[in-house]
């Protein structure tokens, strides 16, 4: 039986005490495939006695038929959790486990290697003070010991420890750990680590893991587990400017409102003067509100609930500064970006961007370069593929507020994340605002779209038409052009003959080339339009994501997107220009339609069936629908 | 915390994350329920919840999946938390497996699990179109709980998939779903269980009696102490029960729920045990060893 200690609770007021002063670090293992990462976390549990009695039978029972040190275990099923990786003998997500010694606290995140779930490994990484870094010492240096390195060094994770692992499996050589050290050494240089330590290691027997190893009598530097309990890794967020993202305005009926949060960075007092950053409007701290009563001050990291001395208007986005100690508010930025979705990135393209509690349309304007994370070598690119990262400036539909990432993480990282499927499709760290945005801030001119448009006596709209090649795109645009016309209506029609031959003729078919012609015909549209004109676009727009670019260019223009649906064997049939025959032939590469998809629209405003009815039919009918 | 410091206490973090990721919820969500399972992990998650929208009430409902078959002090306790907090209730039970009685005993504790626990939960959850599910999982809990995100996505029919989870960089959730998707969320995935009893003391969070040792009636069944919590329990030839001075680790459905021996009857007690035990909470636990993975599997059936 268990026995309770008799002085219990004055044991336990001792144990608590000591409790609070130890520090959390937060650890992630990362590097290369079967470098020994889950290895040496399994190892760290088990040399701190964290694995109980009944999962240690069950561990030494399945590791039979596996790789293990004299404890009979195979440390990595202690942390690979899921059964298709204890299948596969590989990580495939992050794993969190928590130990403790008697001077720090852990949670130690375990990444996997594989290339394929890097983003796994910046899930990870994000989070984290230091990193472990390991290295088969057979190996050296991989491509994913450096793609790790750069991702580590974009995170923003400052320390690392170089594990220069197995190293039982080269006999404890001294000259293979120096060699591989100095590799690295000159390797992450340019990476800009506040620290970095190298220390040979045989996770699978416990070679300086915790004491020094009488196998490598060489080593002089610190063993792994006294050097994590030591290192300093405090930057006190306290001491930044005030940042207080709003999250959840607390209105529990009429007589409170206190905006609920926690502090990014800083310190708040009550009594202070702070500032809503987008919109400048100035108030007073009133109260700190807690559950356990009101606090005089709050610092970075708590969560609070703040109360003004005045009505002004704050909702869930909105970031509380001190005056005098503002952020960047702007439309632009530039950043760097780590993509972790099979769909590439490409500049004109529309996500959602998360920075902060503020989520906002935005696109990659410029992609300025891409680095080689073998060389770390800049090169021009058209594109970012899955796991690669770039440097980008991105554009926002609204103002944002953010610090550039090295001066604050939390106001300064961001996600991106798909508008149709949901995925999270990127992560990525604020270098700094552009403040070409703000220079460019239009200014309210006493002529506007309102005075032009009633000097035409009609009401401004883009009509966007979609669909196939030879669906009747052209033919029905030019009716209705006609017809507007003969009302007294000034109308323009924007189509491949007059655009592609001109503004786009530097432009072709493939997919970048596709995405940037069509953003550059929405914003000549959206001048036409606010001009006064009623636009009629017609173009084939075969993707979903261009459509609804082209409708936020469009902002609160009237916007109609008619979706002229003419069955492909219908058009291939008419084929007036021969162009069907020409790619079926080979002849036209990336035609839509037959080596080039064509997305229908999911939400259409009209649809016309152009194999049901003749042009001057449909004409009628979209003029009925739109301009009665 | 003391005025003039500046760096937050372990558990002082851990309860900031853990408010901020309520406050997320309320922000995001049209429909979010809390899972209220009435245990340890729950009381704390009910007290951070009340911290996280002070001084509003708790902006969502607390949904009790109940089996028919949990301890009669974990109904007593429900009741009298709901009371004294007025937050809203549900209480839901899969009653196609009421009428058909099914139970631990002649269902087989797995299929007994499914029904009234896994089928129940989707059935409250699909008929509530909750878009968001707040649960008490700890990732230090079991080794599936380890990989989990603290935003963790089901598809439509409530599945996992743990082979493609969402990336979750920071604190920057990605909450969006498209319809009929919906988020687990689990503001205590930082928590372990050592950091969860230390809390309830210097909170003084109020907790089921049942996990401080007392003298109970007991059988044991293959080294395992059940509780004969009431009649039905069927006694086994020659068995009867016997009262004994135990406690509880973890609280669940009373015939598959282990009791250790234990005389720690009050927090610093079952603080200092729990430091000397050498055996985690879930041993108690018969559900879980059934087989390796069966709560990896059991997630991705809808399972919390
Ligand atoms: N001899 C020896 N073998 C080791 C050592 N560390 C790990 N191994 C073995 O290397 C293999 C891979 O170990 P893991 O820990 O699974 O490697 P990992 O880095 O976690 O792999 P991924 O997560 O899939 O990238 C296993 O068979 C281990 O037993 C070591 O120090 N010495
Ligand atoms: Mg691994």
């Amino acid at each position: 039986m268990l026995r309770a200690q008799d002085s219990s609770a004055l044991a336990l007021e001792n144990w608590l005490a000591e409790q609070t002063g130890k520090g959390l670090l937060r650890v992630l293992t990362c590097g290369s495939v079967d470098d020994g990462k889950s290895t040496l976390i399994g190892r760290l549990l088990y040399d701190s006695q964290l694995i109980l009695d009944d999962q240690l039978a069950s561990l030494k029972a399945e590791s039979r038929n596996r790789t293990t040190g004299a404890e009979g275990i195979d440390f990595s099923l202690l942390v690979d959790g899921l059964v298709a990786e204890r299948e596969q003998g590989i990580t495939i997500d992050v794993a969190y486990r928590f130990f403790s010694t008697a001077r720090r606290k852990f949670i130690m995140a375990d990444t996997p290697g594989h290339e394929q779930y890097t983003r796994n490994m910046a899930t990870g990484a994000s989070n984290a003070d230091v990193a472990l870094l390991l290295v088969d010492a057979r190996k050296g240096l991989l491509t994913q010991t450096r793609r790790h390195s750069f991702i580590l060094s974009l995170i923003g994770v400052k320390h690392v420890v170089l594990v220069v692992n197995k190293i039982d499996l080269v006999d404890y050589s001294e000259d293979v750990f120096r060699q591989i050290e100095a590799e690295y050494r000159a390797f992450a240089a340019p990476l800009g680590f506040a620290s970095l330590e190298a220390i040979p290691v045989s996770a699978l027997n416990g070679d300086n893991i915790l004491t020094p190893s009488g196998n490598t009598a060489w080593h002089r530097g610190a063993q792994l587990v006294p050097y994590l309990e030591a290192l300093d890794v405090t930057e006190d967020e306290s001491a930044r400017p005030f940042r207080f993202p709003v999250q959840w305005v607390n209105r529990p009926d009429l007589d409170f409102r206190g905006f609920s949060g926690t502090l990014a960075s800083g310190l708040v007092r009550v009594g202070d003067e702070v500032l809503v950053a987008a919109s400048r409007k100035p108030a007073r701290i009133a109260r700190i509100v807690t559950m356990d009563g009101d606090l005089s001050e709050a610092v970075a990291g708590q969560a609070v609930t703040l109360v003004l001395d005045r009505e002004i208007d704050v909702s869930r986005g909105d970031v509380l500064v001190h005056p005098g100690e503002t952020p960047d508010v702007s439309t632009q930025f530039q950043a760097r970006v780590v993509w972790m979705a099979d769909e590439p990135a490409i500049p004109g393209r529309s996500y959602l961007l998360r920075v902060g509690n503020q989520i906002v349309p935005a696109s990659l304007t410029d992609l300025k370069f891409r680095t080689n994370v073998n060389t770390l070598e800049q090169s021009a690119a058209k594109r970012l593929g899955l796991n690669e990262v770039g440097t980008v400036t991105i554009a926002t539909d609204r103002p944002l507020v953010f610090d550039p990432y090295a001066e604050n993480a939390r106001t300064g990282a961001f996600i991106l994340i798909d508008r149709l499927t949901n995925a999270t499709l990127g992560a990525g760290t604020i270098d700094f605002g552009l403040r070409r945005a703000q220079n460019l801030s239009y200014q309210s001119f006493d002529v506007n779209r309102a005075v032009r448009a009633r000097l035409k006596g009609q009401q401004p709209a883009i009509v966007w038409f979609t669909g196939l090649s030879g669906s009747g795109k052209s033919s029905i645009a030019n009716l209705v052009e006609k017809r507007l016309t003969a009302e007294g209506r000034h109308a323009y029609i924007l189509d491949g003959d007059n655009v592609r031959h001109g503004l786009n003729k530097n432009l072709g078919f493939t997919e970048e080339a596709r995405v940037e012609n069509i953003r550059r015909v929405a914003e000549v549209a959206r001048l036409m339009a606010d001009a006064g004109l009623i636009v009629l676009v017609s173009f084939i727009s075969p993707f979903r994501n261009e459509r609804r670019l082209a409708r936020e260019i469009a902002g609160d223009i009237r916007f109609t997107e008619v979706y002229v649906d003419t069955p492909l064997e219908v058009c291939e049939a008419r084929d007036p220009k021969g162009l069907y025959a020409k790619a079926r032939r080979g002849e036209i590469r990336n035609f839509t339609g037959i080596d080039s998809p064509f997305e229908p629209p999911e939400a259409p405003d009209l649809v016309l069936h152009g194999a049901v009815a003749q042009p001057p039919a449909l004409a009628d009918e979209l003029f009925g629908q739109l301009f009665p | 915390m003391p005025q003039g410091a500046t760096r937050l206490t372990h558990l002082q973090m851990l309860e900031a994350e853990s408010i901020e990721i309520f406050r997320e919820v309320a922000a995001a969500f049209e429909r979010p329920v809390m899972l209220y399972s009435i245990g340890k992990d729950s009381s704390v998650l009910l007290h951070l919840a009340r911290k996280a929208f002070f001084p509003s009430r708790i902006p969502f409902p607390l949904l009790h999946v109940d089996t028919t078959w949990k301890f009669r002090e974990m109904i007593a306790f429900r009741s009298a938390m709901a009371e004294q907090h007025g937050f809203e209730l549900l209480v839901h039970t899969n009653e196609e497996g009421r009428a058909a009685n099914v139970n631990p005993f002649d269902h087989g504790s797995a299929r007994y699990t499914d029904i009234m626990k896994t089928q129940a939960l989707r059935q409250a959850l699909n008929a509530g179109r909750y878009d968001a599910a707040i649960g008490g999982a700890r990732r230090d809990e079991e080794k599936s709980r380890a990989k989990e995100r603290i935003f963790s996505h089901r598809n439509a029919s409530h599945a996992w998939d743990p082979k493609n989870q969402r990336p979750e960089l920071w604190r920057l959730f990605n909450t969006r779903l498209a319809p009929g998707e919906s988020l687990r969320v689990f503001p205590l995935s930082n928590w372990t269980e050592l950091d969860i009893w230390t809390y309830i003391y210097q909170e003084d969070i109020p907790i089921v009696p049942l996990y401080f040792a007392k003298a109970r009636p007991v059988v044991e069944r293959q080294g395992t102490l059940i509780m004969v919590d009431d009649a039905r329990l069927p006694l086994q030839p020659g068995e009867t029960p016997r009262e004994e001075v135990v406690r509880f680790r973890t609280l669940g459905c009373y015939p598959l729920t282990g009791a250790i021996r234990s005389d720690a009857a009050d927090l610093p007690a079952i603080i200092m045990e729990m430091q000397a035990s050498r055996t985690s909470e879930r041993e108690g636990r018969l559900i879980d060893s059934d087989q390796q993975g069966s709560m990896e599997k059991k997630k991705q059936e809808g399972y919390f």
